[in-house]
């Protein structure tokens, strides 16, 4: 049984002259790890904060759990959890401090001792806020994103600025919170961790969302022509094709077995990921490439 | 993907905290977050002790003309600095922090009620002043030769312009926190005019030797009338003779008073922001 925890259509934001966000659908499935993926200005924060209701939009209806998150109650804020993109606060508070005390604001709450061990900080647990390093400051973050126990959590950026130990020790940390059926919403500008973490990814551009699917479908990435190439007469060839092996066993019979330096490649994620981010930048072809 | 949360049963159920325990809960962080913070103890809690020490040890003695001793005048006048630093200040400077550092931001993000907030800054700033009144009694009566009133009506009359100017002063910080632009300025944003406020309000310098427009400008906001109802307190009936008017005019200072709370409640509930400028 699948149920939806987020439900989007025709979102709108704008601030001034900027499209923060501009005509979004999304379908978030309970128990996904969902992506937004998109370079800095893409309009993720705006997006995930609307989601959140932090912040009001211009048009769109929105469900999140059931519920607009324009009229969010305390009960709905108890079934969310949420990790701002940046946060300096409770500097003077001990980790463990910290944790206990939000853990009073909720109904159910997670055991702050649990948690602690979760996010691997049960060492750090007397230790000021102030004093640790900003993958354990950013671990204090996500446990206090799942301390009420949440159904749902939002991440913003979650490991921008971090070293790729301290990524690395934080994609076992989401993943371990989906296994429990926690519903996951992330954004990032990192299209490794998109790839790595995420069930399905939607690619963010200027506001627009410009693909969306699978990280190994993304932006037609399975069905894009591959390209064959070789060398013949001291010259690179290419053909591109969507029947490679055909194209392959041609060549094979026309050199009577090895083809010289024979490769068949495919558009990694990356080529496919700035092809898409660098349409969103032009309205006009971002309809098309969707 | 599949498989629904699984939501324990007592999640539904489970009551949400009460304002009271969340308020409480609150009241304790804010207070250990205060006594840490070395910028806030010392600027806040302690300016009026030391200045109590500076005080005490240049003006011995009585008051030119009169049987008044120095240490009964300025007593009076720190407590209400003291007041004034433990609500005004520190609220106005402690909200602008947290709104820029993403206290307010993360609590968003969490079932706390607004009121809890709200009711952890009281208790903050109530134990604060507590403390900074009880200390500069204390130590005026030790070691400065501070007389404390033996009349009940003195302390009832010290209990009402507590409670008024503390209200009225705290609710103008919460309306003043929405003035500096980030955390790094609100210290100045917010000291420089209560430093300037405590000169014009009778507070270091007697009346007597202030312009008139000055004064006129101090009789706009608390800290004059808390001083002045403070005065009332501990200097007695001898001590009205050195007020301007030749009165505490206590009732005045009640209006002003209350008017501070009723004016700063609006203020608070049509300009307070929980989120910062760069927000959206
Ligand atoms: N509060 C705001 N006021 C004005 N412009 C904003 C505000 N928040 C975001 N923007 C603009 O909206 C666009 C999207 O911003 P944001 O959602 O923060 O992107 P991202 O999180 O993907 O980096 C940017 O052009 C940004 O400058
Ligand atoms: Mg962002």
């Amino acid at each position: 049984m699948t149920r939806t925890a987020v439900k989007v259509r025709g979102l709108a934001k704008r601030y001034g002259e900027v499209r923060a966000v501009d005509d979004m659908d999304l379908d978030i499935q309970a128990g996904e790890i969902f992506a937004i993926l998109g370079p800095n200005g893409a309009g993720k924060s705006t997006a995930v904060e609307i989601l959140e209701g932090y912040r009001d939009r211009d048009a769109g209806e929105v469900s999140v759990l059931g519920v607009d998150p324009r009229h969010a109650t305390r009960r709905w804020r108890a079934r969310v959890g949420v990790v701002p993109q940046t946060a300096g606060d409770a500097a003077e508070l001990t980790v463990r401090e910290t944790l206990r005390h939000f853990a009073g604001y909720y109904p159910n709450p997670a055991d702050p001792e649990e948690v602690l061990d979760r996010v691997q900080l049960a060492d750090r647990a007397d230790t000021r806020i102030r004093r640790l390093s900003g993958g354990q400051r950013r671990r204090v973050d996500v446990a206090l994103g799942v301390i009420g126990n949440p159904e749902l959590l939002f991440l913003d950026e979650p490991t921008t600025g971090l070293d790729p130990e301290a990524r690395r020790r934080l994609w076992r940390l989401i993943e371990d919170l989906a296994r429990d059926g926690t519903t996951i919403v992330l954004t990032t500008h990192y299209l490794d961790e998109a790839e790595a973490l995420a069930g399905r990814v939607a690619v963010l551009a200027g506001g627009r969302i410009v693909a969306e699917g699978a990280p190994a479908t993304l932006g037609g990435r399975a069905t894009a022509q591959a390209r064959v190439t070789w060398l013949e007469d001291g010259r690179r060839e290419h053909v591109d094709t969507g029947t490679p092996t055909t194209t392959v066993q041609r060549l094979a019979r026309r050199f009577g077995g090895e083809v010289p330096e024979l490769s068949v490649t495919r558009p990694s994620l990356e080529d496919v990921y700035l092809r898409l981010i660098g349409s969103g930048a032009e309205p006009t072809t971002a309809g098309s490439v969707r | 993907m599949s498989g629904a949360p699984a939501a324990p049963p007592a999640r539904a159920a489970a009551p949400l905290p009460s304002i009271a325990a969340t308020g409480w809960s609150r009241g304790l962080l804010e207070t250990k977050t205060f006594f840490r913070e070395r910028d806030a103890v010392v600027f806040t809690f302690a300016f009026p002790i030391v200045l109590q020490v500076v005080f005490g040890s240049i003006f011995r003695g009585a008051v030119p003309g009169t049987e008044i001793s120095f240490a009964q005048l300025y007593t009076a006048g720190l407590i209400g600095a003291a007041v004034m630093g433990a609500s005004f200040q520190n609220l106005g400077i402690g909200i602008a922090v947290d709104r820029d550092d993403g206290t307010l931001r993360r609590l968003a993000g969490t079932p706390l009620p607004h009121g809890a907030y709200f009711t952890g800054k009281v208790l903050n700033v109530l134990l604060v002043a507590l403390l900074d009144v009880v200390i500069l009694l204390a130590l005026g009566v030790l070691m400065y030769d501070l007389k404390l009133p033996d009349e009940l009506f003195r302390w009832a009359t010290f209990a009402w312009v507590f409670v008024l100017g503390i209200t009225g002063s705290a609710l103008l910080g919460i309306a003043a926190s929405g003035l500096p632009r980030s955390a790094k300025s609100a210290s100045a944003v917010i000291s420089l005019p209560f430093v300037v406020l405590q000169f014009i309000s009778g507070v270091f310098v007697p009346f007597t030797q202030l312009p008139e427009w000055l004064i006129t400008i101090a009789s706009v906001f608390p800290l004059k009338w808390m001083c002045q109802g403070f005065r009332s307190v501990f200097l007695g009936d001898a001590g009205a003779a050195l007020e301007l008017t030749g009165s505490y005019e206590l009732d005045r200072a009640a209006l002003v008073l209350g008017a501070w709370v009723a004016g700063g409640l609006i203020l608070c509930l049509t300009t307070f922001r929980w989120k910062g400028r760069r927000d959206g």
